[in-house]
């Protein structure tokens, strides 16, 4: 009945239609009898006449689509634009020192000889440790808040974790230059030197600056943006994979193993990333407590210096038209190291999930 | 060999709403014994009440006895060890998305720590021929992920996972509901083959299901199990009236 109700109103010849019914071998009414009086009866629909005379939408939808992607390409934009200008403003220490600047140890700004080597090896070394610490906690965190915690103390934990990630970064560092440093110096380091000297990484003078108490300190930092991300994911993760695991047979760790974590690894790995890019871009509290000295050295106790950290020190002293080239060239380089990273990291992505799905259905 | 179930005064809660009520019923082993009721009168919560899934929602809340052959599975065991014994099969296929076929088929086996790869190989392409599925997919075991196969397949590829522990029970909770004819005949006549050697219940809105898969039927309306008798018996002769009213459609 309701067919040739449509049929009838969208077709001005109603034997048509009505044919095509009959093809379909569907039992129905004879229309004009049933659908012809009532139809008649019926006033006029206010809602079919205010829908029939509201347009296609057409021109506002390309509009739309038009504004949408001016947005997409401005991020395109903003990424030539500012590598531009990092070309353009060092080409004065890209002549002087081509590739060598990136291989090269030297920072002397009396005798305007200058490398990146020790910055970029400062900042890859405390991402990396930093992320080391802080990827197996956020992780813990994470599984706690979405697998075991007890409903009450859901909403204090996750609301602490992103006030962590709100404190100003020189908030870190103050922080850390009253509390870890002197923590580092009197009693982690020596507890460190005495059951893992044996590795080599924990050697030479501890003045409580260096490399690790600036991964510490990155790790603290980055530790609430991996752990809501990584939290935020498995929440997506639906409960049917978690059922699918427990109903095999599965204890509750084998269920957060294979139902949850295998299931968000492809967001774990985002997560960790956008850490990694804050770690490998933070500034202040790195600087504070890092040592700012030009040098690569293998024990983690010895002073370093990142990328950031040398950029916010010397670019308002820098004196010569080499030294500030120079800086600026420091810029490009941190620039193409979390370009690498981040490449990398996408590959390894890939190389991991080929052929599997990346999401769950 | 399947294993009976014999349930006594059991009474499940969703928070503060008593979503089953007293049931008592026997479930006889390599039998196929299907659950048929509207939505929501507790046909899914009683499957969900035998192999302890019930309880990992945390407002969920059951008393009562549940006899496992000799395993009063709420006192004597683990909820681990009692699903290890009774196998699942939901309603919407859930695979995991993440794994090739071959590792969907055998993970329950690799969960529980079982590493012979020879005997994994057997067991995948038994259970995969147990469930129907062997032949569509024998090519692409480690190259296509459980998640690429299509609605009706995802299913099947669920049941053999269940099939690859080699389960007493098998439960069923609407596992034809989300499918095309094609791939409900396909299970049902699974449900058939696999009945001499398990002990199935199967949950589903389809009376005709019921009554061309199970042996058993019983019939549940509002938390209660108002029937529970012979498939030919309920839906020829039914004792109750609300059973009949059901079973010839005049509602629900």
């Amino acid at each position: 009945m309701s067919l040739t109700q449509m049929t009838t109103n969208s077709e001005s010849n109603p034997s048509e239609p009505r044919s095509t019914v009959r093809a379909l071998d569907v039992p129905l009414p004879s229309a004009p009898v049933t659908t012809g009086p009532a139809m008649a009866d019926l006033p006029p629909s206010p809602v079919r006449q205010f829908l029939s005379s509201r347009g296609s939408g057409k021109i506002a939808d390309q509009a739309f689509a038009g504004l949408m992607l001016t947005c997409a390409l401005s991020i395109f934009a903003i990424v030539i634009f500012i590598a531009t200008i990092l070309v353009l403003r060092s080409k004065l220490s890209l002549h002087a020192f081509g590739f060598k600047f990136f291989t090269s140890q030297a920072w002397d700004p009396v005798s305007g000889d200058f490398g990146a080597l020790p910055f970029i090896y400062g900042t890859l070394a405390t991402s990396f440790l930093a992320l080391l610490m802080a990827v197996p906690l956020a992780l813990g965190v994470a599984v706690f808040l979405t697998e075991l915690c007890p409903k009450m103390l859901r909403a204090p934990i996750s609301f602490l974790t992103e006030l962590l990630a709100a404190i100003p970064s020189v908030v870190y560092g103050l922080w850390a230059v009253f509390v870890l440093v002197p923590m580092m110096r009197d009693s982690l380091g020596p507890f460190l030197v005495k059951t893992l000297g044996w590795t080599g990484f924990f050697e030479g003078a501890n003045f409580g600056v260096g490399l690790l108490t600036a991964s510490i300190i990155l790790a603290i930092m980055i530790l609430p943006i991996i752990s809501s991300l990584t939290r935020d994911i498995m929440n997506a993760v639906p409960n049917s994979q978690r059922e699918a695991v427990l109903a095999l047979g599965a204890t509750r760790w084998e269920m957060i193993r294979v139902g949850v974590l295998r299931n968000s690894r492809i967001g774990i790995v985002g997560a960790v990333m956008l850490g990694l890019g804050r770690a490998l871009g933070e500034t202040m509290a790195v600087t504070m407590v890092i040592g700012n000295h030009a040098e690569i050295n293998k024990s983690l106790f010895a002073p370093g210096y990142t990328l950031a950290s040398v950029i916010a020190n010397e670019f308002s002293e820098a004196t010569g038209d080499v030294y500030l080239s120079a800086l600026i060239e420091i810029g490009l380089a941190l620039f193409l190291v979390t370009i690498v990273v981040n490449t990398i990291a996408r590959l390894l992505v890939w190389a991991v999930t080929r052929g599997a799905p990346a999401r769950v259905a | 060999m399947g294993v009976g179930i014999q349930v006594e005064h059991l009474n499940a809660w969703y928070g503060t709403t008593h979503t089953l009520q007293d049931i008592d019923v026997h479930i006889p082993a390599n039998h196929a014994t299907a659950l048929i009721g509207p939505s929501g009168c507790g046909k899914s919560t009683f499957v969900r009440c035998l192999n302890r899934m019930h309880e990992t929602n945390p407002i969920a809340r059951a008393t009562g006895l549940v006899k496992m052959g000799d395993v009063d599975i709420y006192k004597d065991a683990s909820p681990v060890e009692i699903r290890r014994r009774i196998g699942m099969v939901f309603q919407r296929p859930n695979p995991f998305p993440t794994m090739s076929i071959y590792d969907n088929v055998v993970s329950g086996l690799k969960l529980n720590g079982f590493r012979n790869r020879k005997v994994l190989d057997e067991t995948c392409e038994r259970s995969l021929k147990a469930a129907a599925l062997w032949e569509e997919v024998k090519d692409d075991l480690k190259k296509k992920s459980g998640a690429s196969l299509s609605g009706g397949q995802q299913q099947r590829l669920c049941i053999a996972r269940a099939l690859a522990v080699d389960p007493e029970v098998l439960l069923m909770d609407e596992p034809a509901s989300a499918l095309d004819p094609v791939s409900t005949s396909k299970i049902e006549d699974l449900i058939f083959q696999l009945k001499s050697q398990y002990t199935i219940v199967i949950v589903t809105h389809n009376m005709q299901q019921a009554a061309r898969v199970a042996e058993n039927t019983g019939f549940f309306l509002n938390g209660k199990m108002v029937e529970f008798d012979s498939t030919h018996k309920i839906f020829t002769n039914p004792r109750d009236k609300r059973t009949e009213d059901y079973i010839t459609g005049r509602f629900g």
